[in-house]
């Protein structure tokens, strides 16, 4: 493979942000190429700027580098007006560290982290110079890697994708690698056979599925598939995700890439725990990671004194699917902040905070430095919704957290709440309003103008959850419920609603729950210049029901349709390590309005996460953490609608009086005095 | 304390902008722990004053960065400034090389004020050396000649004339425009930076605007048999020096470096200041 950059460096001058296309970031690897060496382009099918910051594509990019037999570069969708340019410069996809072309690659591994991406997927592919369809790939093309949280339900991309990779990708990767180097190609012939037998062989690796190893049958009357079978023997009729039992042997990415120019979550990121029990019924990235698996706190901190040395960044975000869920978080970010290192310029941040007072009082210590918003997720407007959503957050934890923040001087504060959940009464929806409208009224006890921001979110079911079951709302639905609570918050000063566009919502309805016939939704929708689906100003919803039309589906069946306990799901065949009957009898305690409190510190439900892998959940501590009624052993019947009742704040102006379970918030408290 | 860095950013780095080279420093100055004195707030941030900004896709060697320093904390730290760029060249990325460091007084003036003149030099591909030589003679001999600026997402009628200080085709043997594949041909030229700068996209549509073409962005200067027509597309270009101009010399901003002002009409090379 000979470098593009010649041919690349021209079309720089004429394109936007053109340092998304140089590599040279702090942590690039210099790749060497090897004859016996598998080369990998791990590829993002969004904009760098997206793409690059994505910790999974950087972990294997490290392990697959310190492997001798393999060598691994990146490469990501190039914006419309660049890729206008590669097209009509004749320059095909390259990767970002050598410029080499993407095609001459033995593997394009790609991450899909979101549904909308995919016809991105097929434009990378075709840009590779490689044909788009799976069965018209010849012995010389590269092999199409997928991996990632939407491979849980591969059947869209089933036509395209040789071979998905289901899980935590630490292991496999090396196991993967190794097949593909037995096979590698030598002077034209495959060492160990065609490309038919590697792929055979790596449906074999545990944790892989080669779609093209499987038959589908289907329905003769509703058309829908009806069984997914291996055609040979040594083929798994259940493909199981990979899990690694302990993150503490994993301590990656070791060098975390600093991009040269401005990147989403442009700080250091240290994963402090990986999976999540929460056991939020609509969260699919909470169902499909689980155990919980904790990094031990000693590794923790050095993991961020090290990336903070080698990287020169002020901003290191702890993060997990719940961070304060960490067992001694307090102590963690007490060192983080404390350490004269840092020379007290340094931030912490901790996505996906945790709805209470306590929280706030975490945040407020740690974002000495530089504040940003506060961000709190109630996901429901009612306490039964919240039931109904497993979103366990009582009224008064909400509005003790929302306290807290303004008392100690946050003047916006941010709300996500979804609308289309399961049973959502208009009832439910308006409740939004309601609580937002407290919230307000609370900020005014300490500031004379405060902004409340109520993000709204329309509900797109996820495979593998127990709302899979469940028949999406119609745009129409979503649209109407929009305006009720426009509506009803436009008389409120200082509350500002915004919300997700309902028909970007249905897209992504036709393709998280499709079975092997969307791939030539999917297709079409790529063939008719339907690229950056996930982008508002390139996204066009008529290309998608167009297509549809085309392959003779329809929004009703594929998106707003409930589905039946014997239906066979067209990801039956893949598994997050879940029981059907857990998650069909999760769907049922939903629809009883039963919440189902977080298992890490009560009996096991069964769900087969952990029996499954003969794993278990690493967590330092055998004790819930303090504070609000996300912790446990609370009393969760007082979680109905109460009036706003003002809590007494400490002379101090620090943290208010503590909730049930409270006590570490005066434990902060004093630490801070 | 304020301490004046001279550096250069050449090759694949050209790319990025002036933010993104900010943020490189920053970076690396944590790194290196220098006691950086921060702005005041709830997002504080190092004090950095860089020069003018240099266009994305142009290279220079003549780079300035003022950064503050804490006066406390660095009168402890004993911040040997001879040493700092051994020290930070290898925290900053490929292609930034930091030249030379040294303390300067605090003025009211920052770099991008007092500067009032670049040096540049630039490769354009289209005419030959003969039709470049023309077009330059008629640029330098007009009195006045119209381009169109953007500014601010608008599009302006500007006279380039004044600006352009000094401009000529390079002399073949130059190294700062050589050239491997003898596709370009290499011009120098001296900008002013007041009231506005010129960038030298802008000095290659005054080119065209005097001899009659047309400033397409994308035409190669090629017509469909693909003989040359002359009209210059800018290939490269590379900042060489930024200069202060002060009771009739022109001064190097770090080392006060003094050079003698080249006339105002001169068609020769502008010397390139050592």
């Amino acid at each position: 493979m000979e470098s593009l950059w010649p041919q690349i460096e021209p079309l720089l001058a004429h394109v936007t942000k053109p340092a998304r296309y140089i590599g040279g970031e702090l942590g690039a690897q210099r790749v060497v190429h090897g004859p016996q060496s598998v080369s990998w382009l791990l590829l993002y099918p969004d904009t760098y700027e997206v793409g690059l910051p994505n910790q999974g594509l950087q972990i294997l990019y490290e392990i697959l580098n310190e492997r001798p037999d393999a060598a691994a570069e990146r490469s990501y969708a190039p914006w419309v007006d660049m890729e206008a340019a590669m097209r009509s410069a004749g320059v095909p996809l390259f990767s970002v560290e050598n410029h080499l072309p993407a095609g001459g690659f033995d593997v394009l591994a790609f991450n899909l982290s979101a549904e909308l991406v995919y016809t991105n997927v097929l434009n990378l592919i075709d840009l590779a110079g490689v044909p788009v369809r799976a069965a018209q790939r010849g012995e010389d093309d590269p092999v199409v890697l997928a991996g990632g949280h939407c491979v849980f339900n591969p059947e869209p991309l089933a036509d395209f994708v040789d071979c998905f990779v289901l899980g935590d990708g630490e292991e496999v990767v090396g196991e993967l690698n190794e097949v593909l180097a037995a096979f590698r190609t030598d002077g034209g012939s495959r060492a160990g056979g065609g490309r038919a037998e590697l792929l055979a062989a790596l449906s074999r690796v545990p944790g892989a599925y080669v779609p093209s190893c499987y038959d589908v049958t289907y329905d003769e009357v509703t058309g829908r598939p009806a069984g997914i079978t291996p055609r040979s023997a040594g083929t798994p009729g259940r493909v199981e995700k990979r899990t690694i039992s302990d993150l503490g042997a994993w301590p990656y990415p070791r060098q975390q890439l600093v991009p040269l120019i401005e990147v989403v979550h442009d700080r250091l990121n240290v994963e402090i725990f990986r999976g999540c029990t929460r056991g939020c019924r609509f969260c699919q990235a909470g169902m499909i990671t689980r155990p919980v698996r904790e990094r031990p706190a000693e590794q923790v901190r050095t993991m961020v004194r090290s990336g903070l040395d080698r990287t020169g960044y002020d901003e290191v975000a702890l993060t997990s699917l719940s961070s304060a869920d960490y067992s001694g978080i307090e102590d963690t970010v007490t060192d983080i902040i404390e350490d004269p290192a840092c020379s007290g310029q340094v931030s912490v941040s901790l996505p996906s905070l945790r709805v209470d007072a306590f929280t706030v009082g975490t945040a407020a210590q740690i974002q000495r430095v530089r504040r940003t918003g506060l961000t709190f997720a109630p996901e429901g407007g009612t306490w039964r919704m919240r039931q109904v959503i497993n979103k366990l957050i009582r009224e008064e934890d909400l509005y003790a957290a929302v306290d807290a923040a303004f008392s100690q001087g946050w003047k916006r504060v941010k709300l996500y709440f979804l609308i289309g959940l399961p049973t959502e009464t208009d009832e439910d929806t308006l409740g939004i309003v309601r609580l937002a409208k407290q919230c307000v009224a609370i900020g005014k006890r300490y500031h004379s103008s405060v902004t409340v921001v109520a993000s709204v979110g329309g509900f797109v079911p996820k495979v593998q959850t127990p709302f899979q079951w469940f028949g999406q709302n119609t745009i129409e639905e979503l649209t109407r419920k929009i305006h009720l609570l426009r509506d009803a918050a436009k008389p409120v000063r200082g509350l500002t609603i915004r919300w997700h566009d309902p028909k970007a919502t249905a897209a992504e309805g036709i393709v998280s729950r499709g079975d092997r016939r969307m791939g030539a939704v999917i297709e079409q929708v790529w063939r008719s210049g339907g690229t950056f689906q996930e982008w508002s100003e390139y996204f066009d919803l008529d290309l998608w029901t167009e297509a549809l039309g085309a392959a003779g589906l329809t929004l009703e069946d594929t998106v707003y349709r409930h589905r039946t306990e014997e239906e066979v799901l067209p990801w039956d065949h893949i598994s997050a390590g879940l029981h059907r009957d857990f998650l069909w009898q999760d769907w049922m305690d939903a629809l009883a309005e039963h919440g189902l409190p977080d298992c890490r510190w009560t009996p096991c439900y069964d769900c087969g996460a952990c029996t499954g892998y003969g794993v278990e959940h690493v967590v330092a501590s055998a004790v819930p953490p303090a504070g609000g009624s996300q912790g446990t052993g609370q009393d969760l019947s007082s979680g109905g609608q109460v009036p706003v009742r003002f809590l007494s704040t400490a002379p101090s102006g620090a943290a208010p009086a503590p909730g049930p379970g409270g006590s570490a918030v005066a434990l902060v408290t004093e630490g801070r005095g | 304390m304020r301490i004046r860095f001279r550096f250069s950013k050449m090759g694949k780095i050209r790319f990025t902008s002036q933010r993104d080279v900010a943020r490189m420093w920053e970076r690396a100055l944590r790194r290196a722990r220098l006691p950086l004195a921060y702005t005041e707030g709830f997002s504080p941030r190092p004090q950095l004053s860089f020069g003018l900004a240099l266009p994305t896709g142009a290279e220079s060697r003549a780079e300035y960065l003022d950064v503050a320093l804490d006066p406390e904390r660095a009168a402890t730290a004993a911040v040997d400034v001879a040493a700092l760029p051994a020290v930070l060249d290898p925290l900053l990325p490929e292609g930034i090389t930091v030249e030379e460091a040294v303390v300067v007084e605090r003025s009211k003036d920052s770099l991008q004020q007092m500067v009032t003149s670049c040096s540049w030099t630039m490769r354009v591909t289209g005419p030959d050396r003969g039709q470049l030589a023309d077009q330059v003679e008629s640029l330098l001999t007009a009195d006045t000649v119209p381009i169109v600026r953007e500014r601010k997402g608008r599009q302006e009628q500007d006279d380039l004339r004044p600006s352009v200080l000094a401009l000529a085709v390079a002399g073949a043997g130059e190294d700062a425009v050589a050239d491997p594949t003898g596709r370009t041909v290499g011009l120098v030229a001296e900008l002013a930076t007041q009231p506005r700068g010129v960038r030298p996209v802008e000095l290659v549509r005054g080119l065209i605007a005097v001899s009659g073409g047309t400033a397409d962005r994308s035409h190669d200067g090629t017509d469909p048999a693909g003989r040359t027509l002359g009209i210059p597309v800018l290939d490269r270009a590379c900042r060489t020096e930024q200069w202060i101009v002060r009771d009739g010399l022109r001064q190097e901003p770090l080392l006060g470096r003094v050079v003698p002002v080249v006339s105002d009409r001169a068609q020769h090379a502008v010397e390139r200041a050592s």
